[in-house]
């Protein structure tokens, strides 16, 4: 036997890392399509436009937050939490383009026009080519992130508040967006678990970590009150049942939020809510949107006519 | 410099499907055993790679001493009637 | 120990690395071998964690969601990728804490191509498709390095690394096929990205004074040359493929030889993006140590509320 042999021999022992049966070295499998054998019709007695706006909303929360987690990327505390919030970051966008994409079928008038021949997707089209006023997310995911404290903060009460959502939403009568909060719930889950153990290790860490968790959440509570206020898209929504008017979830995200105080030991802010009715919901954002567009749209507003 | 303290080292085993071992996947660090278990999750199942998940607190794990390689692994090394392919079988015998 | 019981770990130990086998962290092995592994899974795992960065710099300006969830994905693995090579260097004895020291400090380097800028949205393409495909060129044999839980980690690795390279050469083809500014910035960043890529495989043959000790001991299975060449071989026809034109006058098939000859880098230049003076180098560890002390607090709380042992 010449050394080479043996060398593939001594593989053998490492069989299924190697090929052999790679399921046993706990390789990665295939994904699933959460829209696969979903009905894509719009419903009777739903208004293809409120649909649309009303999907608007849900996914644009999802792809501005996204996008700030996404800052994170090669700057969180240890390579650890560096994938946790990378992963959080991708479910989140996986989310925005599955509404994104509802929304266009819905109502294609909401896609932005773009030049005859222009290869760039509806879903595209909706991120990279509308205009700040035309974004429908809530102020509260626009913000900058701040420090781990405040991301943290942020993230709780964003990830109770959208659990409690997807939840009732999985009953929508529009079947995509059934479909699409069903796989979110699962995913947001995540999020809250994550968030409420990192709340509660911080609060009870050290001073400094606890001081800064204060501050975080001093900073976020302000602007929380945004996502429990009803816009007229979203009364709509709710009537014709396909959505949910946030009004209504938030006994139920207060008694969670309640509850991880209570074990971080950690008192309810007491600082008055931001701005009153609906800010973002309309299209009036904060300075901190503007900036955040620019970055994100840069690229694909040079190239109209590019293919990606 | 002071060294500063780190999160402990845990080693993750993952069952990648039903019917299979947990195999040994790698590493990381987390400051408890919960977080060392959604650590795993995201660092180690990204592809789908499991359905079952250890965490296992690498200093908390008896290994064997190279050195006590022949009295702990010899024995069980000529006991070869303890693998199939021990026995001949003819070909056609089915489901064998 | 007596001196025979030492020859024998030292002859045990020989026989191991001649037979291909592994040397696993409980083994004994030579002082030297233990430092050279670790020097080398070391600046591997910061390659890939400050590898993060030039990519990581396109995140939130990626031109489509398609294209932002692909690139997140990528630069998320590479982060895997430092933390599993981590995890190998720490059952040879050093914390990735130590570890992490010693990069910022500038004890322990990283691979130099991480310090050219990525200048465009093709580069997150050109480096997908060039430095990821060098990577894996280099990482390959890797799999089966005399270290064990090296080679381990490796497997890994490779296995994540081939949608690495696939994603990027997809999506240099999808510009390809777009407008002519796109076909522009293609080109553009294939010249930028040529030399340095050649460059990762480290200096010639005949300047690279470890090359033979470690490839003795398995840690290496291959010359810096004979791979800079394998590299070339499978880059020109997937370059014809594209339809972009690689920046070397001298690249020509050498008929005799059976493969492709080439000019060689700028040595002068490698050295210098080696000793610090690359356009990013200082920018490059500057993040990483402020992304490090950042954490510093979050770090310690997490310890501090283990040690209390509170139950969720
Ligand atoms: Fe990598
Ligand atoms: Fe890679």
């Amino acid at each position: 036997m010449d050394s080479h042999d043996l060398d593939l021999d001594h593989d053998s022992v490492y069989d299924g890392l190697l090929g052999g049966d790679a399921s046993q070295w706990a390789f990665g499998t295939d994904f699933e399509d959460p829209l696969a054998g979903v009905d894509t019709t719009i419903p009777a007695g739903v208004d293809g436009a409120v649909l649309a706006a009303y999907c608007l909303m849900l996914g644009d929360d999802a792809l501005v937050y996204a996008h700030r987690l996404s800052e994170w990327t090669s700057n969180a505390p240890d390579l650890e939490d560096d994938i946790a919030l990378a992963n959080i970051s991708l479910d989140l966008l996986g989310q925005a383009r599955l509404l994104l994409a509802r929304a266009a079928a819905a109502d294609p008038s909401v896609v932005p026009v773009l030049p005859d021949g222009s290869p760039v997707p509806p879903e595209d089209a909706l991120a990279f080519f509308r205009d700040e006023s035309a974004f429908r997310n809530v102020r509260y995911v626009e913000a900058p992130n701040g420090d781990f404290g405040v991301t943290i903060a942020r993230l709780l009460l964003f990830s109770t508040h959208r659990l409690a959502l997807l939840q009732r939403l999985a009953a929508s009568v529009d079947p995509v967006l059934a479909a699409i909060a069903a796989k979110g719930v699962k995913e947001v889950t995540y999020h809250r678990d994550y968030a409420g153990r990192w709340f509660v290790t911080l609060a009870r860490g050290t001073e400094e970590s606890r001081r800064r968790l204060v501050a975080g959440l001093a900073t976020v509570w302000p602007m929380y009150a945004e996502l429990t206020r009803c816009s007229d898209v979203e009364a709509r929504a709710a009537e014709q049942a396909f959505g949910v008017d946030p009004a209504t979830v938030g006994d139920e995200v207060d008694a969670v939020v309640e509850h991880v105080l209570a074990t971080a030991g950690i008192e309810r802010p007491d600082v008055p809510a931001s701005g009153t009715g609906p800010l973002g919901r309309t299209g009036r954002h904060s300075e901190a949107m503007g900036r955040l567009l620019a970055e994100m749209q840069v690229v694909a507003r040079a190239h109209p006519l590019g293919k990606w | 410099m002071t060294v500063q303290p780190e999160w402990p080292l845990y080693e993750i085993f993952v069952r990648g499907k039903r019917g299979l071992n947990h195999v040994h996947v790698g590493s990381l660090h987390a400051a408890d055993d919960e977080m060392a278990l959604r650590h795993a999750r995201d660092v180690y199942t990204r592809r789908n790679e499991g359905v079952s998940i250890w965490a296992v607190r690498a200093d908390l794990i008896v290994a064997s001493s190279p050195d006590e390689k022949d009295p702990l692994f010899a024995p069980a090394g000529d006991k070869v009637y303890r693998h199939p392919t021990f026995y001949a079988i003819p070909d056609d015998v089915p489901h064998m | 120990m007596t001196a025979t019981a030492n020859a024998d770990r030292e002859a045990d130990f020989e026989r191991t690395i001649e037979h291909h086998d592994r040397i696993e962290p409980r083994d004994w092995m030579p002082e030297k071998y233990r430092a050279t592994v670790i020097r080398q899974v070391a600046q591997h795992a910061h390659s890939e964690i400050i590898g993060m960065q030039p990519e990581g710099n396109w995140i939130t300006r990626a031109p489509s969601l398609r294209r932002k969830a692909i690139l997140l994905a990528k630069v998320q693995d590479e982060a895997g990728h430092g933390l599993y090579l981590y995890s190998a260097c720490e059952t040879l004895g050093v914390s990735r804490g130590e570890l992490t020291d010693k990069l910022i400090s500038g004890k322990q380097k990283y691979s130099s191509i991480f310090n050219y800028p990525t200048l465009s949205y093709a580069d997150v393409g050109t480096i997908g498709w060039l430095v990821d495909g060098a990577a894996i060129c280099n990482q390959v044999p890797l799999c089966r390095t005399s270290y064990g839980p090296y080679g381990r980690a490796m497997i890994r690795v490779c296995k994540e690394e081939s949608f690495h390279q696939r994603q990027g050469y997809e999506l240099l083809m999808t510009m390809m096929s777009g407008t002519d500014e796109q076909r522009a910035m293609v080109q553009e960043s294939v010249d930028r990205f040529w030399w340095p890529a050649l460059m990762m495989f480290g200096p010639p043959d005949a300047d690279s004074p470890n090359t033979a000790q470690s490839m003795a001991w398995g840690i290496k299975r291959d010359t810096n040359d004979d791979l800079r060449q394998k590299f070339v071989d499978m880059s020109v026809p997937q370059a014809e493929a594209l339809g972009v034109t690689l920046p070397d006058p001298e690249l020509a098939w050498n008929e005799e030889r059976g493969h492709h000859d080439f000019g060689q880098p700028d040595w002068d230049e490698f050295a210098a993006v080696v000793s610090g003076s690359g356009p990013c180098n200082a920018q490059r560890i500057a993040h990483r140590k402020r992304a490090h002390d950042e954490g510093a607090w979050v770090r310690e709380a997490a310890l501090a509320f283990a040690a209390k042992g509170t139950d969720l």
